[in-house]
Protein backbone atom coordinates (compact mmCIF):
# COMPACT_ATOMS: atom_id res chain seq x y z
CA UNK A 1 0.00 0.00 0.00
CA UNK A 2 2.83 2.38 1.08
CA UNK A 3 4.52 1.33 -1.68
CA UNK A 4 1.79 2.02 -4.24
CA UNK A 5 1.54 5.18 -3.22
CA UNK A 6 5.27 6.07 -2.99
CA UNK A 7 5.43 5.23 -7.15
CA UNK A 8 2.02 6.98 -7.70
CA UNK A 9 3.72 10.14 -5.83
CA UNK A 10 6.99 9.82 -7.45
CA UNK A 11 4.44 9.99 -10.66
CA UNK A 12 2.39 12.55 -9.66
CA UNK A 13 5.95 14.76 -9.18
CA UNK A 14 7.34 14.00 -12.51
CA UNK A 15 3.53 15.14 -14.12
CA UNK A 16 4.19 18.44 -11.40
CA UNK A 17 7.74 19.10 -12.97
CA UNK A 18 6.85 18.66 -16.65
CA UNK A 19 3.94 21.20 -16.57
CA UNK A 20 5.94 24.02 -14.23
CA UNK A 21 9.19 23.48 -16.30
CA UNK A 22 7.94 26.64 -17.77
CA UNK A 23 7.85 28.71 -15.40
CA UNK A 24 10.37 27.62 -12.27
CA UNK A 25 8.72 26.61 -8.83
CA UNK A 26 8.63 29.33 -5.90
CA UNK A 27 9.66 26.86 -3.74
CA UNK A 28 11.34 23.31 -4.29
CA UNK A 29 11.34 21.23 -1.45
CA UNK A 30 13.81 18.77 -2.14
CA UNK A 31 13.72 15.32 -0.54
CA UNK A 32 14.10 17.22 3.09
CA UNK A 33 14.78 14.88 5.75
CA UNK A 34 15.26 16.24 9.47
CA UNK A 35 15.98 13.96 12.29
CA UNK A 36 16.55 15.17 16.16
CA UNK A 37 19.45 12.53 17.07
CA UNK A 38 17.86 8.97 16.28
CA UNK A 39 14.24 10.31 16.43
CA UNK A 40 13.59 11.28 12.37
CA UNK A 41 10.48 13.34 12.01
CA UNK A 42 10.69 14.45 8.50
CA UNK A 43 11.22 11.48 6.03
CA UNK A 44 12.06 13.13 2.71
CA UNK A 45 9.31 14.74 1.61
CA UNK A 46 9.46 16.55 -2.09
CA UNK A 47 7.30 19.27 -3.19
CA UNK A 48 7.28 21.89 -6.05
CA UNK A 49 5.45 24.99 -5.34
CA UNK A 50 4.27 27.31 -8.21
CA UNK A 51 4.30 30.93 -7.70
CA UNK A 52 1.01 31.92 -6.48
CA UNK A 53 -0.35 28.85 -5.58
CA UNK A 54 -1.76 28.04 -2.64
CA UNK A 55 -0.82 24.34 -0.77
CA UNK A 56 -2.38 23.38 2.16
CA UNK A 57 -0.96 20.59 4.28
CA UNK A 58 -3.03 18.32 6.15
CA UNK A 59 -2.24 15.51 8.52
CA UNK A 60 -2.52 13.90 12.14
CA UNK A 61 -0.90 15.76 15.02
CA UNK A 62 3.18 14.81 15.23
CA UNK A 63 2.68 13.96 11.08
CA UNK A 64 5.60 16.89 10.83
CA UNK A 65 2.92 19.49 9.30
CA UNK A 66 4.91 22.90 11.51
CA UNK A 67 8.24 20.96 11.48
CA UNK A 68 7.90 21.40 7.54
CA UNK A 69 6.45 25.03 7.57
CA UNK A 70 9.28 26.19 10.23
CA UNK A 71 11.72 24.68 7.98
CA UNK A 72 10.10 26.42 4.99
CA UNK A 73 10.75 29.73 7.25
CA UNK A 74 13.87 28.91 7.32
CA UNK A 75 13.99 28.61 11.15
CA UNK A 76 14.60 24.86 10.96
CA UNK A 77 17.33 23.00 9.02
CA UNK A 78 16.58 20.04 6.69
CA UNK A 79 19.41 17.24 8.08
CA UNK A 80 19.64 16.24 4.97
CA UNK A 81 18.08 17.58 1.21
CA UNK A 82 17.19 21.57 0.84
CA UNK A 83 14.42 23.84 0.57
CA UNK A 84 15.01 25.95 -2.56
CA UNK A 85 13.16 29.42 -2.74
CA UNK A 86 13.61 31.03 -6.70
CA UNK A 87 16.14 28.12 -7.45
CA UNK A 88 18.56 28.90 -4.55
CA UNK A 89 18.91 27.14 -1.18
CA UNK A 90 17.13 28.99 1.95
CA UNK A 91 20.18 28.96 4.03
CA UNK A 92 18.12 30.40 6.93
CA UNK A 93 15.26 32.81 7.86
CA UNK A 94 14.55 35.20 4.77
CA UNK A 95 12.13 38.57 4.81
CA UNK A 96 10.61 37.76 1.16
CA UNK A 97 9.68 34.62 3.60
CA UNK A 98 6.27 35.53 5.86
CA UNK A 99 5.03 33.13 8.85
CA UNK A 100 1.78 33.86 10.35
CA UNK A 101 2.23 31.78 14.06
CA UNK A 102 -0.73 29.86 15.62
CA UNK A 103 -0.33 31.92 19.28
CA UNK A 104 -0.67 35.36 18.17
CA UNK A 105 -0.58 36.60 21.60
CA UNK A 106 3.10 35.50 21.84
CA UNK A 107 4.39 36.91 18.27
CA UNK A 108 2.97 40.64 18.60
CA UNK A 109 5.02 42.91 20.77
CA UNK A 110 3.11 43.82 23.61
CA UNK A 111 4.79 47.11 24.23
CA UNK A 112 4.01 48.23 20.83
CA UNK A 113 0.30 49.29 19.35
CA UNK A 114 -0.76 47.37 16.25
CA UNK A 115 0.44 50.32 14.39
CA UNK A 116 3.83 49.67 16.00
CA UNK A 117 3.74 46.18 15.37
CA UNK A 118 2.99 46.33 11.73
CA UNK A 119 5.39 49.23 11.86
CA UNK A 120 8.23 46.55 12.80
CA UNK A 121 8.58 44.54 9.24
CA UNK A 122 8.47 47.77 7.74
CA UNK A 123 11.72 48.73 9.97
CA UNK A 124 13.10 45.75 9.38
CA UNK A 125 13.00 46.09 5.74
CA UNK A 126 14.69 49.34 5.75
CA UNK A 127 11.47 51.52 4.52
CA UNK A 128 11.98 55.42 5.59
CA UNK A 129 10.08 56.64 8.32
CA UNK A 130 8.53 59.12 6.16
CA UNK A 131 6.46 56.19 4.52
CA UNK A 132 5.73 54.29 7.03
CA UNK A 133 2.34 55.72 8.57
CA UNK A 134 0.61 55.59 5.08
CA UNK A 135 1.78 52.05 4.34
CA UNK A 136 0.86 51.23 7.81
CA UNK A 137 -2.69 52.67 7.43
CA UNK A 138 -3.45 50.90 4.30
CA UNK A 139 -2.50 47.29 5.58
CA UNK A 140 -4.37 48.15 8.95
CA UNK A 141 -7.32 49.12 6.49
CA UNK A 142 -7.02 46.08 4.27
CA UNK A 143 -7.59 43.76 7.18
CA UNK A 144 -10.00 45.70 8.96
CA UNK A 145 -8.34 47.19 11.58
CA UNK A 146 -8.39 50.77 10.65
CA UNK A 147 -9.79 52.06 13.35
CA UNK A 148 -7.56 50.67 15.90
CA UNK A 149 -4.48 51.36 14.89
CA UNK A 150 -3.54 52.79 18.58
CA UNK A 151 -4.49 49.80 20.27
CA UNK A 152 -2.16 47.58 22.27
CA UNK A 153 -2.51 43.53 21.55
CA UNK A 154 -4.05 43.52 25.27
CA UNK A 155 -6.72 45.77 23.90
CA UNK A 156 -7.24 43.42 21.05
CA UNK A 157 -9.85 40.17 20.68
CA UNK A 158 -8.12 36.96 19.77
CA UNK A 159 -9.50 37.41 16.22
CA UNK A 160 -8.03 41.27 15.97
CA UNK A 161 -4.59 39.95 17.28
CA UNK A 162 -4.29 37.43 14.51
CA UNK A 163 -5.51 40.11 12.12
CA UNK A 164 -2.60 42.06 13.30
CA UNK A 165 0.27 39.42 12.71
CA UNK A 166 -1.08 39.26 9.17
CA UNK A 167 -1.19 42.85 8.64
CA UNK A 168 2.75 42.84 9.91
CA UNK A 169 3.64 39.62 7.57
CA UNK A 170 1.88 41.54 4.84
CA UNK A 171 4.48 44.14 5.64
CA UNK A 172 7.16 42.01 4.80
CA UNK A 173 6.02 41.98 0.92
CA UNK A 174 6.16 38.60 1.21
CA UNK A 175 6.57 36.47 -2.48
CA UNK A 176 5.89 33.28 0.41
CA UNK A 177 3.32 33.47 3.01
CA UNK A 178 3.04 30.59 5.48
CA UNK A 179 0.59 30.01 7.76
CA UNK A 180 0.95 27.34 10.50
CA UNK A 181 -2.33 26.64 11.92
CA UNK A 182 -3.58 30.74 11.92
CA UNK A 183 -7.20 30.12 12.96
CA UNK A 184 -7.42 26.99 14.94
CA UNK A 185 -7.87 29.17 18.47
CA UNK A 186 -10.47 31.58 16.64
CA UNK A 187 -14.42 31.04 17.00
CA UNK A 188 -15.72 29.52 13.58
CA UNK A 189 -17.39 33.20 12.84
CA UNK A 190 -14.07 34.79 13.00
CA UNK A 191 -12.27 31.92 11.21
CA UNK A 192 -14.47 32.29 7.97
CA UNK A 193 -14.23 35.88 7.66
CA UNK A 194 -10.37 35.48 7.51
CA UNK A 195 -10.56 32.83 5.50
CA UNK A 196 -11.92 34.95 3.11
CA UNK A 197 -9.78 37.57 3.37
CA UNK A 198 -6.59 35.63 3.34
CA UNK A 199 -8.13 34.43 -0.08
CA UNK A 200 -8.38 37.96 -1.28
CA UNK A 201 -4.81 39.07 -0.24
CA UNK A 202 -3.19 36.23 -1.91
CA UNK A 203 -5.47 36.59 -4.95
CA UNK A 204 -4.49 40.40 -4.68
CA UNK A 205 -1.03 40.15 -3.85
CA UNK A 206 -0.36 37.01 -6.09
CA UNK A 207 1.83 35.62 -3.28
CA UNK A 208 2.80 31.71 -2.82
CA UNK A 209 0.75 30.67 0.30
CA UNK A 210 1.63 26.87 2.55
CA UNK A 211 -1.14 26.61 5.05
CA UNK A 212 -0.79 24.19 7.27
CA UNK A 213 -4.57 23.19 9.21
CA UNK A 214 -6.04 20.06 10.89
CA UNK A 215 -8.98 21.29 9.55
CA UNK A 216 -9.90 19.34 6.62
CA UNK A 217 -12.69 21.73 5.35
CA UNK A 218 -10.13 24.12 5.63
CA UNK A 219 -7.68 23.20 3.90
CA UNK A 220 -10.11 22.30 0.75
CA UNK A 221 -11.87 26.06 1.09
CA UNK A 222 -8.14 27.53 0.94
CA UNK A 223 -6.18 25.31 -1.66
CA UNK A 224 -5.35 24.59 -4.99
CA UNK A 225 -3.81 21.39 -3.62
CA UNK A 226 -3.31 19.30 -0.64
CA UNK A 227 -0.35 17.97 0.63
CA UNK A 228 -1.10 15.21 3.06
CA UNK A 229 1.06 14.14 5.50
CA UNK A 230 1.99 10.51 7.04
CA UNK A 231 3.48 10.04 10.51
CA UNK A 232 6.12 8.64 11.92
CA UNK A 233 8.12 9.66 9.68
CA UNK A 234 6.50 12.39 8.18
CA UNK A 235 6.14 11.74 4.19
CA UNK A 236 4.05 12.82 2.02
CA UNK A 237 0.65 10.08 1.57
CA UNK A 238 -1.10 11.56 -0.66
CA UNK A 239 -1.40 14.87 -2.68
CA UNK A 240 -5.09 16.04 -4.07
CA UNK A 241 -5.74 18.96 -6.62
CA UNK A 242 -8.55 21.24 -5.88
CA UNK A 243 -10.66 22.19 -8.68
CA UNK A 244 -12.77 24.66 -7.56
CA UNK A 245 -14.36 27.76 -9.30
CA UNK A 246 -12.10 31.22 -7.38
CA UNK A 247 -13.30 33.10 -6.24
CA UNK A 248 -14.97 30.47 -3.05
CA UNK A 249 -17.62 31.73 -1.62
CA UNK A 250 -18.42 30.22 2.17
CA UNK A 251 -21.82 28.70 1.28
CA UNK A 252 -21.51 28.36 -2.63
CA UNK A 253 -18.28 26.33 -2.53
CA UNK A 254 -18.72 24.47 0.94
CA UNK A 255 -22.09 22.88 -0.97
CA UNK A 256 -20.39 21.86 -4.49
CA UNK A 257 -20.22 18.69 -5.28
CA UNK A 258 -16.91 18.74 -5.58
CA UNK A 259 -15.89 20.15 -1.81
CA UNK A 260 -18.09 17.19 -0.48
CA UNK A 261 -16.45 15.02 -2.56
CA UNK A 262 -13.63 15.77 -1.99
CA UNK A 263 -14.03 16.40 1.53
CA UNK A 264 -15.02 12.64 1.69
CA UNK A 265 -11.89 11.30 0.09
CA UNK A 266 -9.54 12.97 2.68
CA UNK A 267 -11.48 11.95 5.45
CA UNK A 268 -11.10 8.78 4.78
CA UNK A 269 -7.87 9.14 4.17
CA UNK A 270 -6.97 10.43 7.57
CA UNK A 271 -9.04 8.01 9.18
CA UNK A 272 -6.74 5.30 7.39
CA UNK A 273 -4.10 6.91 9.04
CA UNK A 274 -5.12 7.05 12.49
CA UNK A 275 -5.97 3.63 12.30
CA UNK B 1 -2.30 53.88 46.28
CA UNK B 2 -6.33 55.04 47.59
CA UNK B 3 -5.98 51.86 49.38
CA UNK B 4 -2.91 52.73 50.95
CA UNK B 5 -4.49 56.09 52.46
CA UNK B 6 -7.24 54.50 53.61
CA UNK B 7 -5.45 52.04 55.72
CA UNK B 8 -3.10 54.00 56.65
CA UNK B 9 -4.31 54.75 60.21
CA UNK B 10 -4.20 51.06 61.18
CA UNK B 11 -0.89 51.09 59.81
CA UNK B 12 0.23 54.10 62.28
CA UNK B 13 -1.10 52.34 65.11
CA UNK B 14 1.24 50.15 66.02
CA UNK B 15 4.29 53.09 65.53
CA UNK B 16 2.80 55.41 67.14
CA UNK B 17 1.65 53.29 70.26
CA UNK B 18 5.18 52.30 70.42
CA UNK B 19 6.05 56.12 70.86
CA UNK B 20 3.80 57.05 73.38
CA UNK B 21 4.54 53.85 75.49
CA UNK B 22 8.28 54.42 75.00
CA UNK B 23 7.39 57.99 75.96
CA UNK B 24 5.41 57.47 79.28
CA UNK B 25 8.23 55.11 79.97
CA UNK B 26 10.29 57.06 79.83
CA UNK B 27 8.97 60.29 81.67
CA UNK B 28 7.79 58.05 84.40
CA UNK B 29 11.22 56.26 84.74
CA UNK B 30 13.26 59.79 84.28
CA UNK B 31 15.54 57.83 82.06
CA UNK B 32 19.08 59.20 82.26
CA UNK B 33 21.00 56.90 80.00
CA UNK B 34 24.14 56.27 78.25
CA UNK B 35 22.27 53.92 75.36
CA UNK B 36 18.27 54.73 75.81
CA UNK B 37 16.55 57.65 74.43
CA UNK B 38 13.20 59.12 75.13
CA UNK B 39 10.89 59.82 71.77
CA UNK B 40 11.49 64.02 72.47
CA UNK B 41 15.00 63.87 73.25
CA UNK B 42 15.33 61.58 69.89
CA UNK B 43 13.08 64.23 68.21
CA UNK B 44 14.95 67.48 69.87
CA UNK B 45 18.42 65.83 69.38
CA UNK B 46 17.16 65.62 65.33
CA UNK B 47 16.21 69.10 64.91
CA UNK B 48 20.14 70.07 66.70
CA UNK B 49 21.70 68.16 63.87
CA UNK B 50 19.40 69.08 61.38
CA UNK B 51 19.49 72.92 62.30
CA UNK B 52 23.70 72.74 62.22
CA UNK B 53 23.92 71.15 58.85
CA UNK B 54 25.50 67.70 60.03
CA UNK B 55 22.18 66.16 59.03
CA UNK B 56 22.08 67.45 55.52
CA UNK B 57 25.77 66.97 54.47
CA UNK B 58 26.03 63.60 55.91
CA UNK B 59 22.50 62.51 53.87
CA UNK B 60 23.79 63.92 50.81
CA UNK B 61 27.29 61.85 51.16
CA UNK B 62 25.39 58.92 51.81
CA UNK B 63 22.64 59.40 48.99
CA UNK B 64 25.40 60.57 46.33
CA UNK B 65 27.65 57.58 47.61
CA UNK B 66 24.86 55.19 47.22
CA UNK B 67 22.97 56.37 43.75
CA UNK B 68 26.05 56.49 42.09
CA UNK B 69 27.42 53.11 43.21
CA UNK B 70 23.64 51.85 42.07
CA UNK B 71 23.63 53.23 38.86
CA UNK B 72 27.27 52.07 38.10
CA UNK B 73 26.82 48.74 39.74
CA UNK B 74 23.09 47.94 38.01
CA UNK B 75 24.51 49.68 34.86
CA UNK B 76 27.37 46.90 34.53
CA UNK B 77 25.75 43.98 35.89
CA UNK B 78 22.66 44.38 33.69
CA UNK B 79 25.08 45.21 30.67
CA UNK B 80 26.94 41.98 31.34
CA UNK B 81 24.13 40.09 32.45
CA UNK B 82 22.76 40.91 28.95
CA UNK B 83 25.44 40.08 26.97
CA UNK B 84 25.22 36.99 29.22
CA UNK B 85 21.77 35.98 28.47
CA UNK B 86 22.32 36.39 24.61
CA UNK B 87 25.89 34.69 23.79
CA UNK B 88 25.46 30.94 25.37
CA UNK B 89 29.85 30.83 24.60
CA UNK B 90 30.16 34.06 26.97
CA UNK B 91 28.07 32.48 29.59
CA UNK B 92 29.80 28.83 29.67
CA UNK B 93 32.79 30.90 29.89
CA UNK B 94 32.04 32.78 32.83
CA UNK B 95 28.99 30.96 34.57
CA UNK B 96 31.98 29.13 37.12
CA UNK B 97 33.39 32.22 37.19
CA UNK B 98 30.34 34.43 38.24
CA UNK B 99 29.35 31.89 40.84
CA UNK B 100 32.79 31.73 42.49
CA UNK B 101 32.78 35.35 42.74
CA UNK B 102 29.01 35.72 43.98
CA UNK B 103 28.91 34.73 47.21
CA UNK B 104 32.01 36.83 48.20
CA UNK B 105 30.32 39.04 51.35
CA UNK B 106 30.46 42.65 49.79
CA UNK B 107 31.86 43.56 53.30
CA UNK B 108 34.82 41.63 53.17
CA UNK B 109 35.66 43.95 50.31
CA UNK B 110 35.96 46.90 52.48
CA UNK B 111 39.34 46.24 53.63
CA UNK B 112 40.50 45.53 50.05
CA UNK B 113 39.05 48.51 48.08
CA UNK B 114 40.30 50.54 51.12
CA UNK B 115 43.60 49.90 50.45
CA UNK B 116 43.65 50.49 46.65
CA UNK B 117 41.45 53.58 46.76
CA UNK B 118 42.06 55.53 50.65
CA UNK B 119 39.19 56.42 52.35
CA UNK B 120 36.40 58.87 50.75
CA UNK B 121 33.05 58.45 48.57
CA UNK B 122 35.05 57.16 45.40
CA UNK B 123 36.01 54.05 47.68
CA UNK B 124 32.36 53.58 48.80
CA UNK B 125 30.98 54.00 44.94
CA UNK B 126 33.26 51.15 44.19
CA UNK B 127 32.17 48.73 47.03
CA UNK B 128 28.43 49.66 46.49
CA UNK B 129 28.69 48.93 42.97
CA UNK B 130 30.41 45.75 43.49
CA UNK B 131 27.81 44.41 45.63
CA UNK B 132 25.26 44.98 43.27
CA UNK B 133 27.11 43.66 40.25
CA UNK B 134 26.30 40.06 40.24
CA UNK B 135 22.67 40.30 41.53
CA UNK B 136 22.26 42.50 38.79
CA UNK B 137 24.27 39.99 36.18
CA UNK B 138 21.91 37.26 37.47
CA UNK B 139 18.67 38.93 36.83
CA UNK B 140 19.08 40.49 33.66
CA UNK B 141 20.50 37.11 32.59
CA UNK B 142 17.25 35.29 33.68
CA UNK B 143 15.33 37.73 32.13
CA UNK B 144 16.90 37.69 28.57
CA UNK B 145 17.08 34.21 28.75
CA UNK B 146 12.98 34.74 29.46
CA UNK B 147 11.93 37.12 26.23
CA UNK B 148 9.73 34.99 24.18
CA UNK B 149 11.11 32.88 22.06
CA UNK B 150 8.53 33.40 19.88
CA UNK B 151 9.46 37.03 19.79
CA UNK B 152 12.77 35.89 18.61
CA UNK B 153 11.69 33.98 15.82
CA UNK B 154 9.76 36.95 14.42
CA UNK B 155 13.14 38.84 14.98
CA UNK B 156 14.97 36.43 12.86
CA UNK B 157 12.20 35.88 9.97
CA UNK B 158 12.29 39.58 9.76
CA UNK B 159 16.13 38.95 9.18
CA UNK B 160 16.71 42.33 11.50
CA UNK B 161 20.23 43.01 12.48
CA UNK B 162 21.59 42.35 16.00
CA UNK B 163 21.27 46.11 16.92
CA UNK B 164 17.53 45.98 16.05
CA UNK B 165 16.87 42.72 17.44
CA UNK B 166 18.61 44.17 20.90
CA UNK B 167 17.14 47.61 21.04
CA UNK B 168 13.66 46.82 19.46
CA UNK B 169 12.87 42.94 20.93
CA UNK B 170 15.35 42.21 23.98
CA UNK B 171 15.63 45.71 25.44
CA UNK B 172 11.96 46.24 25.70
CA UNK B 173 11.16 43.17 26.41
CA UNK B 174 13.46 42.73 29.95
CA UNK B 175 12.66 46.65 31.23
CA UNK B 176 10.24 45.39 33.26
CA UNK B 177 12.53 43.38 35.37
CA UNK B 178 15.77 45.74 34.81
CA UNK B 179 13.37 47.98 36.57
CA UNK B 180 12.79 45.65 39.06
CA UNK B 181 16.56 44.89 39.87
CA UNK B 182 17.38 48.34 40.07
CA UNK B 183 14.24 48.81 42.81
CA UNK B 184 15.56 46.18 44.80
CA UNK B 185 19.30 47.72 43.94
CA UNK B 186 18.41 51.19 45.22
CA UNK B 187 17.47 49.27 49.31
CA UNK B 188 20.35 47.18 49.10
CA UNK B 189 22.50 49.87 48.03
CA UNK B 190 21.78 52.20 51.20
CA UNK B 191 22.59 49.04 53.62
CA UNK B 192 25.87 48.88 51.75
CA UNK B 193 26.56 52.30 52.16
CA UNK B 194 25.47 52.62 55.97
CA UNK B 195 27.78 49.60 56.45
CA UNK B 196 30.86 50.91 54.76
CA UNK B 197 30.61 54.52 56.41
CA UNK B 198 29.66 52.60 60.13
CA UNK B 199 33.13 50.55 59.52
CA UNK B 200 35.32 52.41 57.41
CA UNK B 201 34.60 55.59 55.82
CA UNK B 202 34.55 58.78 58.23
CA UNK B 203 31.34 60.13 55.65
CA UNK B 204 27.92 59.85 55.67
CA UNK B 205 25.11 59.11 57.60
CA UNK B 206 26.82 55.85 59.30
CA UNK B 207 29.46 57.44 60.34
CA UNK B 208 27.44 60.17 62.23
CA UNK B 209 25.69 57.21 63.80
CA UNK B 210 28.81 55.85 65.17
CA UNK B 211 30.34 59.27 66.27
CA UNK B 212 27.06 59.88 68.12
CA UNK B 213 27.34 56.35 69.45
CA UNK B 214 30.80 56.82 70.78
CA UNK B 215 30.04 60.24 72.35
CA UNK B 216 27.34 58.49 74.06
CA UNK B 217 24.93 60.73 72.84
CA UNK B 218 22.15 57.96 72.56
CA UNK B 219 19.38 60.67 71.51
CA UNK B 220 21.21 62.06 68.17
CA UNK B 221 21.78 58.10 67.88
CA UNK B 222 18.58 57.26 67.55
CA UNK B 223 17.80 59.91 65.52
CA UNK B 224 20.25 59.07 62.54
CA UNK B 225 19.14 55.79 62.57
CA UNK B 226 15.12 56.74 62.16
CA UNK B 227 15.97 59.17 59.46
CA UNK B 228 17.94 56.47 58.00
CA UNK B 229 15.08 54.14 58.06
CA UNK B 230 12.66 57.35 56.58
CA UNK B 231 14.83 57.88 53.54
CA UNK B 232 14.99 54.11 52.85
CA UNK B 233 10.97 54.14 53.32
CA UNK B 234 11.00 57.56 50.59
CA UNK B 235 13.27 55.89 48.21
CA UNK B 236 11.43 52.82 47.94
CA UNK B 237 7.80 54.75 47.71
CA UNK B 238 9.35 57.05 45.43
CA UNK B 239 10.50 53.83 42.88
CA UNK B 240 7.15 52.03 43.47
CA UNK B 241 5.17 55.35 42.30
CA UNK B 242 7.49 55.11 39.14
CA UNK B 243 6.71 51.67 38.40
CA UNK B 244 3.26 51.70 38.79
CA UNK B 245 3.11 54.63 35.92
CA UNK B 246 5.74 52.97 33.36
CA UNK B 247 4.82 49.18 34.41
CA UNK B 248 1.65 49.33 35.34
CA UNK B 249 0.99 45.35 34.24
CA UNK B 250 4.22 44.36 35.81
CA UNK B 251 3.61 45.92 39.56
CA UNK B 252 0.38 44.69 39.39
CA UNK B 253 1.54 41.18 38.56
CA UNK B 254 4.01 41.72 42.14
CA UNK B 255 1.38 42.25 44.24
CA UNK B 256 -0.85 39.43 42.72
Amino acid sequence: MAMTQAILQAGRNEMAGSVLRADEPRIRIRDVTLSYGALQIIGGISIDIAPGESICVIGPSGCGKTTLLRMLAGLARPTSGAVELDGSVLGGPDRSVAIVFQDYGKALLPWRTAAGNVSLALEARGCPAKERPAIIRELLEKIGLGRHADKYPSEMSGGMQQRLQIARCLAQEPKVLLMDEPFGALDAMTRQALQDEVLSLVATTGATMVFVTHDLEEAIYLGDRIVCLQPNPGRVGRMVDVRLARPRDQLVTREDPEFLRLRRELYDLIKDDHQ
Amino acid sequence: MKAVLRNSWRAALLPVAVILVAQIAATVTQLESDSLASPLAIVSAFFSILADGSLMRATQDTLMAAFCGCVLGVCAGSLLGVVLGLFRLADDLLDLTIELLRPVPVVALIPVVMMLLGFGARMEIVIIALGLLWPSVVLARAAVKDVEPRLMEVSAVLQLRFSARLTKIVLPAILPQLFMSLKLAAGYALVVAVTVEITANPFGLGYGIMMAQQALRPAEMFAYLIWIGAIGWLVSLMLDAVQRRFFPAFSRGETR
